[in-house]
């Protein structure tokens, strides 16, 4: 021991660099909230108008009337195959997708063009790919599959570039050793190391799907919403109820059944 | 198993033929300068020399893991620094590898490990569906016998000892009927007595096969154990060469620098324990 005393003190170093700096941040955060909240004009009085109506408007889906269900049904099982169709697309498409976009795998215009396309696809919602798709194919169903089939290639394809980056490179160059060519090396030693935390990945996104292919369809691209737009429109609130409590139980299931595949996986 | 591997007296050339080596990474560092060596007959070389000093650089700029800036590599005579991308995979399934993490894809099991040594010679749709044809089989159940791994063909790779799992690594080696055996510091991952038996399995094999071996290897008791010929590296450049018995004091010193050297060199050839 020396005889200089150690200190008895010790903070981490803070997060932005000086404690000035760091207390600066948090005044601003905090003044920012403030701000935004006062700029809001809450209009307390039309917020309870809202209230009344929402028990008028509940009180007319009471009870829902079920007598339609084959227009149910119909919408139903339109939007339950536009989901399983668009989901088994997309993961087509999305493997030359994530191979394109990972860095350890393409050479880097390849992999620039492949992340330039994701970042495209991620900035519009479903609904404004939906309402585009519509414009281009009609009204009907073949829009909203083509709007989830992109999209599940999109966040499929960027889920497995990420991972195919956090491989363990070892075995890679290994199997290149061996005198292995390209699609080789990605059967043997890449697609091990990814294929089960894909799979999850997939049956995650057919789940989305479920929930996704129930509102495409109010901009007019198939299936149940579809239905349930224009009962909206024609004020037939019975009728919206039903189909709400459908689309309710189809995603509960959808979710139950994706649970139920991923902890069997492992 | 069909009959041991013929080293390569066809080729013209000696077996393998370093000159002139360089490697200058991107960032500007002068990996491997110059570096000239041959390896005329089936003989171990252990590669010696501290970290950074190039020896990793070195074994993977043969089999062009990484792409030497300068110099020639001639395997029984053929330039595989020339060679074109096809070319290249060709001669890479004359050379086996052996890694220090032993580089196994963990979730295939240990039989798909294995006959992983033959993707260079089948196809594509036979390396997804693991269809391999049926003397590939025959030789893959033969090697992981003599590796001592008989019945874990099912075991999943992540599943064995590291021990066991460097026997694995040294059977993908062997299915691949090298030419040449690249090793790369075999026991840093290993307690002492696996390495041992490891470093014993590795010469016995290049010995029944006639197989020249370059090991990296950072034990210099290991290596004067088990080499037949040491190569000293230092700052990129071959400051040593010469026979195991060879390695002195004043030659460590150049190798690694300044250090009391009494107790590392082994005296004579000691005792073999256990096979």
């Amino acid at each position: 021991m020396s005889a200089v005393a150690a200190p008895t003190r010790w903070r981490p170093p803070p997060f932005f660099g000086t404690r000035t700096r760091q207390n600066l941040v948090w005044a601003l955060a905090i003044g920012y909230l403030v701000w935004s909240v006062a700029t809001l004009h809450i209009d307390t009085k039309r917020a309870l108008a809202g209230f009344g109506r929402a028990l008028d408007l509940f009180a007319r889906m009471i009870p829902p009337d079920f007598m339609r269900w084959e227009l149910l049904v119909k919408g139903m099982v339109e939007s339950l195959q536009m989901a399983i169709a668009s989901t088994l697309v997309g993961v087509v498409l999305s493997v030359p997708l994530g191979i394109a976009a990972a860095r350890n795998l393409s050479p880097k215009p390849v992999y620039v063009a492949a992340r330039g396309l994701i970042v495209a696809g991620r900035t519009f919602h479903e609904v404004i790919i939906a309402i585009f798709f519509v414009k281009l194919f009609g009204f009907g169903p073949v829009a909203g599959l083509l709007t989830l089939a992109f999209a599940s290639m999109i966040f499929l394809g960027k889920m497995l570039a990420e991972d195919i980056e956090n491989i363990r490179e070892g075995p890679v160059e290994a199997i290149r050793a061996t005198g292995a060519s390209f699609g080789q090396v990605f059967v043997y030693g890449v697609l091990p190391q990814v294929l089960s935390r894909q799979t999850g990945t997939t049956i995650y996104r057919l789940d989305a799907n479920v929930r996704h292919s129930t509102v495409v369809g109010i901009v007019g691209a198939g299936g149940i919403g579809h239905t349930l737009s224009a009962s909206f429109s024609r004020y037939d609130y019975d009728f919206a109820a039903a189909i709400l409590l459908s689309i309710a139980a189809l995603v509960a299931l959808g979710e139950w059944f994706s649970d139920w595949v991923r902890r069997r996986m492992r | 198993m069909a009959t041991a591997a013929a080293p390569a007296a066809a080729g013209a050339g000696p077996l393998l033929a370093i000159e002139g080596l360089s490697k200058v990474y991107p960032g500007g560092t002068r990996a491997l300068d110059g570096v000239t060596f041959r390896v005329e007959r089936p003989e171990v070389v252990a590669i010696i020399g501290s970290s950074g000093a190039g020896k990793s650089t070195l074994i993977r700029c043969i089999n062009r893991l990484v792409e030497p800036t300068s110099g020639s590599v001639r395997l029984s005579g053929l330039d595989l620094v020339s060679l074109s991308p096809r070319e290249l995979r060709a001669a890479r399934r004359r050379i086996g590898m052996i890694f220090q993490e032993f580089n196994l894809v963990d979730r295939l099991t240990v039989m798909e490990n294995i006959l992983s040594g033959r993707l260079g010679a089948v196809g594509f749709l036979a390396a997804w569906l693991r269809r391999y044809p049926p003397r590939d089989v025959a030789n893959a159940f033969a090697i992981l016998d003599r590796v001592g791994l008989a019945g874990r063909h099912d075991s999943r790779a992540d599943a064995l000892s590291g021990g066991q799992r460097q026997r694995v690594g040294i059977g993908r080696a062997l299915m691949q009927e090298p030419e040449l055996l690249l090793v790369d510091e075999p026991t840093a991952s290993l307690d002492p007595k696996t390495a041992r038996q490891i470093m014993r399995l590795i010469r016995t094999l290049a010995e029944e096969r006639a197989t020249p071996a370059l090991v990296n290897i950072h034990d210099v008791g290991l290596a004067q154990s088990f080499a037949d010929r040491i190569i000293g590296l230092q700052g990129g450049r071959v400051v040593f060469d010469g026979a195991a018995s060879g390695l002195t004091p004043e030659v460590l010193t150049t190798i690694y620098g300044d250090e009391d050297w009494s107790r590392t060199i082994r005296k004579d050839e000691d005792e073999e324990p256990e096979a």
